[in-house]
């Protein structure tokens, strides 16, 4: 387990030195400015469109995150060959993948956290600034814990694309583990279409297969709440908890392949 | 460097400002572009982030709107994207409450102020009614746009009393729907409905809200006035005119709409209405009697 620390720390330590954090800088900048520009634009529509930039900016900032740091994760280790030194060292291939996992879950996890409390201080200031009968027109309160659940769930779906990007990591050359993380991701928010192929084909094989393939590739669109969040429409416990489960077996499944992969490399 | 650097970015700022003013290219017809016309294909390109893309097609749509109501006579292409705007803003968020309630006010609104096409008002409330069919608030909309807008009372009391029954629908609903049955014409009804619009939260509607009650003043206004006309005509053969009422002491000064702009009276036929050079013009159509 020390094992497993010590190399998750390291791959945070390495994000805080290739300036990842700067994003913070730039969300924060992003959501000022456009909770000004946005007021003047939107006809009263200025915390739902907040509201839809924070939690679009947290996923897509975490999404570049997850791709282009995790795609280096063990690849760039090979490149560098620094591995070789890595794995002289008492740290099982396992417990690496584990670590490099782990350390970039973690840089993540300080990052959403980081911008869901922007989030929250501008919509603080904007509750603060707006009197009563505009807020009284809101679909959702202004400071909403229910934004969290979307937070959450972007959170679990970043989770899932960092195990993507490194399940490619461990096997292919950082352009191609980039391109085929982004494709799963485009793919797994098309997934929810496979599910009623039947509908749209007439052959039963091809319906099967997309079936199939429903079930094969990695359901994204089920952690997208935010529209329903920022609406204020329920968004139930158990569909949450089912979600996060569903996201953490997909994760150990891939870390566990990424795993038995990185085992039967030779770097000799 | 860096001064070196400045100097080329100064420079890269001074040939745009040139370029723009040498070689504008404010193309209108560019700017009627949609682009994107399927909101379905435009939900699967914006994969999870079809909510800003909303918020993106909204303030599109308010642009647009702002835009043309500002600018002057385009009869052939005013507000014309303006549906497609909010029906792409509405299908890529299926739940924007607030772009529905706009399209049924301003869609159905007559030309300068709105494109006045009532009936694709309606089409955006009946799409916003199947998403959320609980709602009072949209069957209340496509009444009043059957009211207001296409006269026809048999169908805004049917759509009246689908928004009464509709949880948490006000009590004064009922009643609504039974007077558009009976007194389709009734000003005090139209009157009420604009009143019940001027409470939204939101401050456009209020605005528009408050617009048209201006309006409702007017035409009372107007019948007092014209009524005053006939009761003192002038000798025949000489024009009506303010001042000829005033000398006779008829009226203490010339009449103003209640925004201050004079009323207009019609020296032939002694009928007076309001200026063109008036914030509250042009008028609504009268509601007509209940056949």
């Amino acid at each position: 387990m020390r094992a497993v620390r010590v190399v998750a720390a390291n791959v945070f330590r390495e994000s805080v030195r290739d300036r990842v954090p700067y994003n913070l800088v730039l969300f924060a900048v992003l959501l000022i400015a456009s909770s000004y520009l946005i007021g003047q634009l939107t006809a009263g529509q200025d915390v739902k469109i907040i509201k839809d930039l924070g939690l679009a900016a947290t996923s897509v900032f975490g999404l570049f995150i997850a791709i282009f740091i995790g795609i280096g994760l063990v690849s760039k280790e090979v490149e560098r060959r620094s591995i070789y030194a890595l794995l002289s060292k008492p740290v099982s291939r396992a417990q690496f993948i584990a670590g490099k996992y782990a350390g970039l879950v973690l840089t993540l996890a300080v990052n959403v956290s980081v911008m869901a409390i922007a989030l929250y201080v501008i919509l603080a200031y904007m509750v603060w600034t707006e009197p009563p009968t505009i807020r009284a027109g809101w679909d959702a309160p202004g400071i909403d814990p229910a934004l969290l659940k979307a937070v959450f769930l972007i959170f679990i779906e970043l989770m899932l694309v960092t195990a993507i990007a490194l399940f490619f990591s461990t096997f292919s050359s950082p352009i191609l583990s980039a391109a085929m993380t982004f494709g799963l991701y485009v793919a797994g928010h098309f997934n929810s279409d496979l599910k009623n192929f039947e509908r749209v084909v007439s052959s039963k094989t091809a319906a099967q297969l997309a079936r199939g393939a429903y079930h094969v590739l990695p359901d994204l669109s089920a952690f997208d709440v935010k529209t329903e969040v920022v609406h204020g429409l329920p968004v139930t416990l158990g569909y949450m908890g089912s979600t996060a489960l569903y996201g953490l077996a997909y994760v150990a499944a891939l870390l566990l392949v990424s795993t038995v992969i990185f085992s039967r490399r030779d770097f000799k | 460097m860096a001064i070196v650097a400045g100097v080329a970015f100064a420079a890269a700022i001074s040939i745009q400002l040139s370029r723009d003013r040498w070689y504008p290219r404010d193309d209108p017809a560019r700017e009627q572009i949609l682009y994107v016309t399927s909101g379905n294909a435009l939900q699967r390109i914006a994969l999870s982030f079809d909510a800003v893309l909303a918020d993106v097609y909204w303030i599109r749509a308010i642009q647009h709107y702002g835009g043309d109501r500002l600018s002057g006579p385009r009869a052939q292409t005013k507000y014309q994207l303006l549906y497609p705007l909010l029906d792409l803003t509405t299908t890529l968020d299926p739940y924007f409450n607030i772009a529905y309630r706009f399209g049924a006010i301003f869609l159905s609104e007559a030309y300068p102020g709105g494109p006045g096409r009532p009936e694709q008002s309606v089409a955006l409330l009946r799409k916003a009614i199947t998403v959320m069919p609980q709602k009072w608030q949209y069957y209340h909309d496509v009444g009043f746009v059957y009211y207001w807008r296409l006269r026809d009372y048999q169908s805004a009391a049917l759509w009246f009393q689908r928004a009464a029954a509709q949880p948490n629908a006000p009590n004064w609903l009922t009643p609504l729907a039974a007077s558009m049955l009976t007194r389709g014409n009734d000003r005090a009804a139209a009157r009420f409905l604009w009143q019940q619009i001027a409470k939204s939260e939101e401050a456009w509607l209020r605005r528009s809200a408050e617009r048209s009650l201006l309006q409702l003043q007017a035409l009372d206004q107007i019948d007092q006035l014209e009524a005053i006309v006939q009761k003192y005509p002038v000798p025949s053969g000489e024009p009506h005119t303010w001042s000829s009422l005033m000398k006779r002491g008829v009226l203490p000064g010339q009449p103003v709409d209640p925004v201050g702009t004079p009323y207009i009276l019609d020296p032939a036929t002694g009928r007076v209405r309001v200026s063109e050079q008036s914030p509250i013009y042009p008028m609504p159509e009268e509601p007509r009697p209940v056949q």
